[in-house]
């Protein structure tokens, strides 16, 4: 016990010293105005100084000597803040799982919002604006392809084919309904005098339907991700929030294109419905056929294995920036893509390309989403506000509404169609999970300042992302285990449910072909035939036509393989760093709870502060620099105490 | 309707069946025309060339199987009542239905959809699939891919997993382990829209349904 605690307070010294220096290292960040940049690559001359003279240690002012320690703040800013704010986040990521039973009952988007509002609030006491990533260019060309990539590629292939017409049903004429709906009942409340809102018009509130009632794939995946619901249930949510993005680029388009104009003709509705068919249609198209072409690049590839997962990036990103240029539907551009791609591109590269790609598109995608959850924390307390009582509320309210009755209508009309229909309960959750995010704030953002009443849809998106993203997303856990909706086992794939759907798929084909009547097996079957006499042909480098059971064979003996390699060799944990776990492992859960705690917020208050800094060299700074570098001393002090305390307690005790 | 109605006069039993079986008589009158065109020489009975002579499913990899399942033990042919009682079994499952002990259980529940799966591969009827007859399934679905070794591993690896009381073959009770969804795919359905048009059933294609 002894050994353990003089390791621990000799990390506690290191820490103190990390926390000391690190603040140290930042200070002269804040005067950086006074040292006169350095001009890259030219060269001081010296001035004649006699030899025999002593060496000179410090630069002086007076003399143009050789200076030894130069600063140049404003060269690096850019990337530095960008590194810090990615930092920031991660840290916040990290310190969510130090208690693993916060992160299973509040999904993490809410958590990230929660600390992007404390950075936020600290910001707007400083006064300090922060980095636009919100805005109109950088979230839709940098933050969101990520996210949507990583959807894309690891959407569950066969069921989202099998369950196409009802997700297409759903993201479609669902947002419509919603967008009509709401738009129409929000002018009926503008009406209302009390509410002060009636210069508002019908274009303008159909614009703001448009933009809120699209579901939002960043909020949706982060809340079902960890919430096992049946696997038609999760396919449709899962689908309709990609797919509804062709809807809702026409629908924004157009209102903002009519909501210039005075009068609205009737052949502009036309245009339209004509607008989404190219938004949809062509969307999709260009995914397609840059999946193929990424298809048939890495056919070539077997020389240059080390780039191949290049192309997977550069490829799908291209599909999304060339369908952004036709403002054409750029998510369903880059997931048809990634659908397309997977398929082919997965036989074609080695097997570590492919665990390179897997791991590349995980990491991108979570740090986007975190950046992003992260930002809608910081951007709530520093955009101005405008608040008004009944349109927020009406609006909660009538979100709400239309999108309980859209389901239940819908799902009526659809029930028929499917083969394992929806019941209420799966209804319910499937209302319930339409949670709207950031895409809707990053579109009200980028309204034109025409719009009058800019700032209050502002407040209102954000009141509808709080509240949708905190008590739908926390509450739906607990509600589909107090309802009971059908579950799915996610260790489905053995080889025994494979080789019985393959069975079940002939049978039925050969039942349809007995009496005479096609359905879509009929499709899916002329489909396979052609992709594997032409398709394969062109796209795969070594095409052996193969089963999924044989390839689902060979997965399944690699995994156990790879399990027996595991469990024989032992847990191998990297490298002796100072917080390496090793350490932490004898300790009690509870000590080594509060020790990395106060480790996570003595580092994370560090970075708070060094961003603070870098922001804005102003010298009321170090008023909240020697508070937070106090409290966090104070803090990690304090847990430091608490964990000695119940260390020697427990001595006592045993 | 009215001829629906003289269709229906000429097959004899008919409200039996669909009693039993629970297609409309729309449904009957479809089968019955379907059974028609198969049976070229007017019998009443349908033999397994009959069947043969649907090119797409003599290429099924498990058409031999499919058509076997029409087929009572024993018996060479099949007439009308056993080929809509086979059919029966792909019809959508009743959601109402209450559950009653006491009666047999219908054709078209999860069940009966298990049954009838699990007797395409078990052909000997002996109750259990053995690793011998699930090698005749592989084989036949995976025909020219894989080498006869591989099929085995693969055979040897379904029954280890499937097989919980270790007798080296899978018994209808470990069969029934597939999950519930997979089950409930062995449905066909004729769906909302009627037959359009019957002159030609062999090469009528109705809409594409959506499952």
């Amino acid at each position: 016990k002894g050994h353990t605690q003089l390791r621990l307070s000799q990390m506690k010294l290191a820490v103190n010293f990390l926390t000391i220096g690190l603040v140290i290292l930042s200070l002269p960040c804040g005067s950086y105005t006074e040292i006169p940049p350095k001009p890259p690559g030219s060269v001081t001359v010296l001035p004649p100084v006699k030899p025999a003279g002593g060496p000179q240690a410090f630069p002086d002012a007076e003399n143009s000597n050789l200076p030894v320690f130069t600063m140049d703040y404003a060269r690096i800013q850019v990337p530095f803040e960008v590194t810090l704010w990615v930092l920031l986040a991660s840290f916040a990521k990290i310190g969510f799982h130090v208690y693993h039973k916060i992160t299973f009952w509040v999904p993490e988007s809410c958590l990230l919002i929660s600390i992007g509002l404390i950075v936020g609030a600290i910001m707007h006491s400083v006064h300090e604006e922060p980095p636009a990533v919100l805005s109109y260019n950088v979230f839709f060309l940098f933050m969101l392809p990520p996210i949507v990539l990583e959807s894309g590629y690891f959407m569950p292939t066969r069921p989202f084919f099998e369950n196409v017409g009802t997700v297409l049903w759903f993201a479609v004429v669902g947002t419509l309904w919603n967008s009509i709906g709401i738009g129409m009942s929000l002018y009926a409340v503008c009406q209302i005098e009390a509410f002060e809102v009636q210069d508002i018009n019908l274009q303008e509130n159909m614009l703001f339907a448009a933009i809120i009632s699209a579901v939002d794939p960043v909020a949706v995946l982060s809340v079902f991700e960890d919430v096992s619901v049946n696997e038609q249930l999760y396919i449709v949510v899962f689908g309709e929030c990609l797919f509804n993005d062709a809807v809702t680029v026409v629908l924004y388009n157009m209102f903002i294109f009519v909501a210039d104009m005075p009068v609205v003709e009737p052949v502009d509705v036309f245009l339209g419905v004509a607008r989404f068919f190219v938004v949809g249609l062509g969307g999709m198209g260009f995914g397609v056929i840059f999946g193929f072409v990424a298809s048939f690049t890495t056919r070539f590839t077997s020389n240059v294995r080390e780039i191949e997962p290049l192309f997977i990036f550069m490829y799908s990103y291209l599909a999304y920036l060339v369908a952004e240029l036709f403002s054409i539907s750029s998510i369903m551009a880059i997931v048809t893509c990634a659908l397309t791609m997977k398929y082919y591109v997965e036989e074609n590269v080695s097997q570590r390309s492919c665990t390179t790609i897997r791991h590349v598109v995980k990491m991108l995608g979570t740090i986007s989403e975190t950046l992003i959850f992260f930002f809608l924390g910081v951007v709530t307390i520093t955009t101005e506000h405008e608040w008004n009582w009944g349109y927020i509320m009406f609006t909660l309210l009538l979100a709400l509404v239309w999108r309980g009755l859209g389901v239940l209508v819908l799902t009526q009309i659809i029930n028929p169609f499917r083969t394992i229909p929806f019941n209420f309960k799966d209804q319910f959750i499937l209302g319930y999970g339409g949670l709207r995010g950031a895409i809707s704030f990053a579109l009200v953002f980028t309204l034109p300042d025409s719009i009058g009443r800019k700032k209050l849809f502002l407040t209102t998106t954000i009141c509808m992302i709080m509240f949708t993203v905190f008590i739908q997303g926390i509450s739906i856990r607990p509600l589909i285990e107090f309802i009971n909706v059908r579950r799915t086992n996610r260790n489905l794939e053995t080889i025994n449910v494979e080789i019985h759907s393959r069975l079940i798929e002939h049978t039925i084909a050969g039942v349809e072909d007995l009496c005479g009547q096609w359905s879509h097996y009929y499709w899916k079957d002329k489909f396979l035939k052609f992709n594997n006499r032409i398709l394969r042909k062109i796209l795969i480098r070594d095409n052996r036509a193969e089963s999924s059971i044989v390839a689902l064979y060979k997965k399944l003996e690699l995994q156990n393989a790879m399990e027996i390699l595991d469990t024989v060799s032992g847990d191998i944990n990297a490298g002796s760093s100072i917080v390496s776990l090793q350490y932490v492992y004898p300790l009690s859960p509870s000590s080594s709870c509060s020790l990395s705690l106060s480790l996570y917020f003595a580092l994370s208050l560090i970075l708070l502060l060094s961003l603070s800094l870098a922001c804005s060299p102003s010298l009321s700074l170090s008023l909240v620099l020697s508070l937070t570098l106090s409290c966090s001393l104070f803090c990690s002090l304090f847990c430091s105490l608490s964990l000695s305390l119940s260390l020697s307690l427990s001595v006592f005790v045993h | 309707m009215g001829s629906t109605n003289s269709t229906l006069s000429k097959i004899p039993n008919v409200e039996e069946l669909m009693q039993e079986t629970g297609f409309t008589p729309a449904h009957i009158v479809r089968l019955y025309d379907r059974f028609e065109a198969l049976d070229k020489e007017k019998t009443g009975h349908l033999r397994p060339q009959d069947f043969g002579a649907i090119n797409r499913l003599a290429m099924n990899p498990i058409g031999d199987r499919i058509i076997g399942a029409f087929f009572s033990p024993g018996q060479e042919t099949v007439d009308f009542h056993s080929f809509v009682r086979t059919l029966a079994h792909f019809r959508p499952v009743d959601k109402k239905r209450p559950k009653d002990p006491s009666m047999p259980e219908p054709v078209n529940s999860r069940t009966s959809k298990l049954k009838f799966a699990f007797q395409l591969y078990d052909q000997d009827k002996d109750g259990k699939i053995s690793r011998a007859e699930l090698l005749q399934v592989l084989r036949s679905m995976l025909e020219m891919q894989v080498t006869e070794e591989q099929l085995e591993s693969i055979a040897d690896r379904t029954i280890q997993e499937a097989d919980l009381d270790k007798d080296d073959a899978i018994s209808f009770e470990e069969f029934r382990k597939v999950p519930p969804a997979r089950a409930l795919r062995l449905t066909y359905q004729h769906g909302a829209f009627a037959a359009q048009g019957t002159q030609n059933t062999k090469t009528c294609k109705v809409h594409a349904h959506r499952k």
